[in-house]
C-alpha cells in the first residue's frame, strides 16, 4: 500500500483522470437518490450532512460578524444602529458556539473517522446518528426563525435578568432552538462513548486508539455531562421569562448571580468541547506529517483527560468581578491556572513530535503549525485572565473577545480546516490544488492575526466588548481588525471553492496519499459503505511504522 | 513605573496591574518564542529531504513529561499568587474610605453623595484619598470600569456590590459600563473628575439645596410610618427591634443563626421583611418593595446609619 502513498501531491494537477465509473462501490457511489442520503445511517454520509449544515451556519455567523465589522469601522454608530448591532453580535454569538463551534469537529470528522480509526463499520447507534442530525437541524432552523422574526439582543451568555425580564426581543424562541440542539449534543455524545467502548476492533486496546479518538472521548464526557445543566438553565431564563416565576430577578427573589454559575458551569466546559477535538486533529497531522510517533503518546491521551475533568471546576473564572466571593474567585483562579497545564503540555509534545522526523510541509501540515501558533497565544493569554486583579481590568473588554477567538476561532477553525484538508482524499476520493491549499492556510493565519491581535491592545486601553460606538481614540485598532476580517473573510472562502471543484476535477485520490499510519488510511479512498471489506485486526501501537498495521489488505485497488 | 501609551496610571492600583501585565508578557513571549523557535528550527533541520541523523528518535522520556510540568506550575504558582494577593487588596477596603452611591440603571449611573448631592454620568472625587463606591442596580446587571485606574466591579440589582480605589493625579477619566445591559450599553458612559482634596470639599458644598441623604431618609422614616413599630429611644417599647446602634452590629435571628447588619441587611429587611426575622419578634413588619426605590433604599440605610452613634450624628459609612 505504501508504494502508492509515495505519489507526491505537491505538484498542480489540472487534467482530471478519467472520470469515476472505474472506481470500486464506495459509499459515495452506491446510490445518488436524495432518499439514500436524507434516510442514511452510514456514519460517512450523516457526517457529510453535518458538514453541509455547519458550513451553511458558518456563513450566516460569519455574514453577521462581516457586517459587525463594517460597523466598527467608525467610532459612530453609521452603518447599524444599537439595536441591529446587539442582535448581530447575539446572532454570531450563538450560531457560532452552538451551530458551528461545537458541532464542527466532531460531528463532521468525528462521525466520519471515529468508526474508521477503531475498526469499526459504523458507530454503535446508526439511527440515533441519523436522529441527532435531524434534531440539530429543527434546533437550527427553530434558531433561525428567532432571528428571522424580530431577533434577539441579549448576548450569546443570556445575563439575567437582562434576558429572563428586560429584553423584548425573541427570547424563548432562541432558547427552545438552543435546547433542541442540545439534544443532538447528548446523542452524539453518547453514540461516540458507546462506540469508542464496544465498537473497538480486535487488538485495537485503548492505548492504540490514535489520539483524535482519545480527545473525542473527553469531548464525549462532556457533552454528555454538561449539555443537561444548559438545557437547564435555559429552560430556567424561559420560565421566568415566559411565566414569572422568580429564579433569576431579585425584584421576584431571584438570584441573578445563580444564572451565571449555572451557566458557566456549561460554558466553560463548552471552550473544551470545542478545542479537545481540534488538539486530536493536529495530533494526527503532526504525526502523519512528520512521519513519527507522537512523543509522549500516554501523556498526551492523559492530557484530554485532565482537561475534560479539570475543566468542570473552573467555570467561576468568568465572575471575578462578578460579585462572587473574593475567596471563590482564588479558588476558580489557581484551577484556571492547573488546567492550562495539560495544554502546555501536549503543546510541548506536538512540538518534540517534529524532533527527528521527516516533515513535509503540505496543507494540513500548516494548518496544524498555525493551530499550535494560535492555540499557544490563546492559551497563554488565557493565563492572563486567570490572573486576578488583571482580570479585573481587562474582564468584559476587547482583550477577552481576542483571547476567546484565539482559542475558539483561530485554533478550532485551523484545526477543522486542517483536518478537512488532511482527510478530504479520503473523504471525498480527490485530491484538491495543493498550491491554493497552502496559499489560504496562510492567508487564514495572517488574516486572523490581523484581526485579532490588536483587540488584545485596544481591549487593556479600556475598550469595552458589545459597544457598537466607541471613544474615537480606539479607532486604528479597530481599522486594523476589520482589514483582517476582510482577509480572513476571503481566507474562508478559498477552500469552499478549491474543494468543491476538486469533487468534480480534483485527480482521484490514493489510498493513503500522505503515507499516514492509522486504519482510515488502509481501506479505499472513499471507504466502502461497511469501511473495511474484511475487518481489520490491529497488531500495532498507534503511529507505529514501518509495516502495515492491519492484518490483510483491503480495497487497496487504485 | 513603565507607562503604557494611551492609558493613564491614575489609581494606586494602576501600576501594579501594569507591573503584572508586563511580567506576563514576558512570560509569554518566552515560551510562544521558545515553540515558534522550536518548530522552525525542527522544521527547517529535519525538512523532508535534507540529511540530518533521525537515528532511534524518541517515543516518549517521562523525565522530559513531568520536567515541563513542574517547571509551568514553577512559574505560573507564584503569578497567581501575586496576582491573588493585589486582588484581595484591591477587594477589602481599607478604614477610613470616603463613600459614594451610585445607582446603575438602563442607561446612565446617577450618583449620590452622602450631603445629598447628585450628578449622572459623573463622580467628583478626591485625590489621594481612598474612596469607596457603593453600588447597586435599579434593574439589568451593569458594570462600572475606570480603565484609568484599572478596576472594575459588576453593579448587581437586589445587592449592594463595592468598588475601591484611590486616585493618584487629578484630572477627567472616561468611565465605562462593562456589563452588556440592552440597547444603549455602549452609550452608558461618563466621567470620573479627579479634584484637589480641598477643591472637592468646595465642590461638595457647593451644592446649594443640600439635604443630607440621611435627613432624607428620616424623613421618610416618618412618611412611611416606619415609627410606628420602631420606636427611637430605649424607653419606649416599640413592636419592632429598637433601631438605635443597629449598623454594624450582629443580630440573632429567629433560626438561631447571626447575621452583621450591614446595608444589604438593611435593605432586605425593608423590601423582604419576612426573609430573615429578628429572634423575639413577631414577622409582622409589611415589605416596602412598592413604595420605595433604590434612591429611598439609599436614604433609609443612611438614616439608621446615622442612629448608629448614639447621639445620632451621621456618620458616614
Ligand atoms: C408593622 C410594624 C413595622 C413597621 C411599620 C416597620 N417595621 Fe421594621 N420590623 C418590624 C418587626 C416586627 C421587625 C422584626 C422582625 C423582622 O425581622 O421582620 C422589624 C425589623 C426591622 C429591621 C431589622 C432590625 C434588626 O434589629 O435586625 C429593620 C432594619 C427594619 N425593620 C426597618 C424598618 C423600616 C425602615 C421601616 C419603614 C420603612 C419599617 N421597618 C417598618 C416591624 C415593623
Ligand atoms: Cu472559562
Ligand atoms: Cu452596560
Amino acid at each position: 500500500m505504501s508504494e502508492m502513498a509515495s505519489e507526491p501531491l505537491g505538484r498542480e494537477e489540472r487534467t482530471p483522470v478519467s472520470s469515476s465509473p472505474r472506481r470500486p462501490k464506495n459509499y459515495l457511489n452506491t446510490s445518488y437518490t436524495a432518499r439514500s442520503w436524507l434516510l442514511t445511517t452510514d456514519h460517512k454520509r450523516i457526517g457529510i450532512l453535518y458538514m453541509i449544515a455547519i458550513t451553511f451556519f458558518f456563513a450566516v455567523g460569519g455574514i453577521a460578524a462581516t457586517t459587525m465589522r463594517l460597523e466598527l469601522l467608525t467610532p459612530y454608530g453609521d452603518l447599524v444602529g444599537a439595536e441591529t448591532y446587539n442582535k448581530l453580535f447575539t446572532i454570531h454569538g450563538i450560531i457560532m458556539v452552538w451551530f458551528f463551534l461545537i458541532p464542527s469537529i466532531p460531528t463532521t470528522l468525528g462521525n466520519f473517522l471515529i468508526p474508521l480509526m477503531i475498526g469499526a463499520e459504523d458507530l454503535a447507534f446508526p439511527r440515533l446518528n441519523l436522529a441527532s442530525w435531524y434534531v440539530f437541524m429543527v434546533g437550527g432552523f427553530v434558531t433561525m426563525a428567532a432571528v428571522i422574526f424580530g431577533g434577539v439582543d441579549t448576548g450569546w451568555t443570556f445575563y439575567t435578568p437582562y434576558s429572563s425580564v428586560y429584553s423584548n426581543t425573541a427570547v424563548a424562541l432562541v432558547i427552545v432552538g438552543i435546547v433542541i440542539s442540545g439534544f443532538s449534543s447528548i446523542f452524539t455524545g453518547i453514540n461516540f462513548i458507546v462506540t469508542i467502548h464496544k465498537m473497538r476492533a480486535p487488538g485495537m486496546t485503548w492505548f492504540r486508539m490514535p489520539l483524535f479518538v482519545w480527545s473525542h472521548y473527553a469531548t464525549s464526557l462532556i457533552l454528555v455531562l454538561a449539555t443537561p445543566v444548559l438545557a437547564l438553565v435555559l429552560v430556567l431564563v424561559g420560565i421566568e421569562r415566559v411565566f414569572g416565576v422568580g429564579i433569576f430577578d431579585p425584584s421576584l427573589g431571584g438570584d441573578p448571580l445563580l444564572f451565571q454559575h449555572l451557566f458557566w458551569f456549561y460554558s466553560h466546559p463548552a471552550v473544551y468541547i470545542m478545542i479537545l477535538p481540534g488538539m486530536g486533529v493536529t495530533s494526527e497531522i503532526v504525526a502523519a506529517f512528520a512521519r513519527r510517533r507522537v512523543f509522549g503518546y500516554t501523556f498526551v491521551a492523559f492530557a484530554s483527560l485532565a482537561i475534560a475533568i479539570l475543566g468542570f471546576l473552573v467555570w467561576g473564572h468568568h465572575m471575578f468581578v462578578s460579585g462572587q466571593s473574593i475567596y471563590a474567585g482564588m479558588v476558580f483562579s489557581v484551577l484556571s491556572f492547573l488546567v492550562a497545564i495539560p495544554s502546555a503540555v501536549k503543546v510541548f509534545n506536538w512540538t518534540a513530535t517534529m524532533y527527528k522526523g521527516d516533515i513535509h510541509f503540505d496543507t494540513p501540515m500548516l494548518y496544524a503549525l498555525g493551530f499550535i501558533g494560535l492555540f499557544t497565544v490563546g492559551g497563554l493569554t488565557g493565563l492572563f485572565v486567570a490572573s486576578l486583579s488583571f482580570d479585573v481590568h481587562v474582564h468584559d473588554s476587547y482583550f477577552v473577545v481576542a483571547h476567546f477567538h484565539y482559542i475558539m476561532v483561530g485554533s478550532t477553525v485551523l484545526a477543522y480546516l486542517g483536518g478537512i484538508h488532511y482527510w478530504w482524499p479520503k473523504i471525498s476520493g480527490r485530491l484538491y490544488s495543493a498550491w491554493w491549499g497552502r496559499f489560504s492556510a496562510i492567508l487564514i493565519f495572517a488574516g486572523f492575526n490581523l484581526t485579532f491581535f490588536p483587540q488584545f491592545i485596544v481591549g487593556y486601553l479600556g475598550m469595552p466588548r458589545r459597544y457598537y460606538a466607541y471613544a474615537p481614540e480606539f479607532q486604528v485598532y479597530n481599522v486594523l481588525s476589520s482589514a483582517g476580517a476582510s482577509i480572513l473573510a476571503l481566507g474562508y472562502v478559498l477552500p469552499l471553492v478549491y474543494l468543491l471543484y476538486s469533487l468534480q476535477n480534483g485527480r482521484l485520490a490514493p489510498d493513503n496519499p500522505w503515507e499516514a499510519t492509522g486504519l482510515e488510511w488502509q481501506t479505499s479512498s472513499p471507504p466502502p459503505t461497511e469501511n473495511f471489506l474484511e475487518p481489520p485486526i490491529v497488531t500495532h501501537d498507534a503511529y507505529e511504522r514501518p509495516s502495515a498495521t492491519i492484518s490483510s489488505s483491503t480495497g487497496g485497488q487504485p | 513605573m513603565i507607562h503604557l501609551p494611551g492609558l493613564n496610571q491614575a489609581s494606586t492600583a494602576a501600576g501594579q496591574v501594569d507591573l503584572l501585565f508586563l511580567v506576563l508578557l514576558g512570560i509569554s513571549s518566552f515560551f510562544v518564542l521558545l515553540v515558534s523557535g522550536l518548530l522552525i528550527y525542527f522544521g527547517v533541520k529535519y525538512r523532508h529531504g535534507s540529511s540530518a541523523d533521525r537515528s532511534n528518535p524518541p517515543a516518549t522520556n517521562n523525565f522530559l513529561e513531568i520536567g515541563w510540568t513542574v517547571a509551568l506550575l514553577v512559574i505560573g504558582l507564584p503569578v497567581f499568587v501575586w496576582a491573588a494577593s493585589m486582588y484581595f487588596h484591591d477587594e477589602v477596603p481599607p478604614n477610613n474610605v470616603l463613600v459614594i452611591n451610585v445607582l446603575g440603571k438602563q442607561w446612565m449611573w446617577e450618583v449620590v453623595h452622602d450631603n445629598g448631592r447628585r450628578e449622572i454620568n459623573e463622580i467628583h472625587l478626591p485625590v489621594n484619598y481612598p474612596v469607596k463606591l457603593h453600588m447597586i442596580s435599579q434593574d439589568v446587571i451593569h458594570s462600572l470600569w475606570i480603565p484609568d485606574f484599572r478596576v472594575k466591579q459588576d453593579v448587581l440589582p437586589g445587592r449592594y456590590t463595592t468598588l475601591w480605589f484611590e486616585a493618584t493625579e487629578t484630572g477627567e477619566f472616561p468611565l465605562r459600563c462593562a456589563e452588556y445591559c440592552g440597547t444603549q450599553h455602549s452609550g452608558m458612559t461618563g466621567t470620573v473628575f479627579v479634584m484637589e482634596q480641598a477643591d472637592y470639599q468646595a465642590w461638595l458644598e457647593n451644592a446649594a439645596q443640600g439635604t443630607s441623604l440621611a435627613a432624607q431618609g428620616e424623613q421618610l422614616f416618618s412618611r412611611l410610618g416606619c415609627a410606628a413599630c420602631h420606636k427611637l429611644n430605649e424607653q419606649e417599647d416599640g413592636r419592632g427591634p429598637l433601631l438605635l446602634g443597629l449598623y454594624g452590629r450582629t443580630v440573632l435571628l429567629e433560626d438561631g443563626t447571626t447575621i452583621t447588619a450591614d446595608a444589604d441587611y438593611i435593605r432586605r429587611s425593608i423590601v423582604d421583611p419576612q426573609a430573615q426575622i429578628v429572634a423575639g419578634y413577631e414577622p409582622i413588619m409589611p415589605t416596602f418593595a412598592n413604595q420605595v426605590d433604590e434612591q429611598d433604599l439609599l436614604a433609609l440605610i443612611s438614616y439608621i446609619q446615622s442612629l448608629a452613634n448614639e447621639d445620632g450624628a451621621n456618620q458616614g459609612k
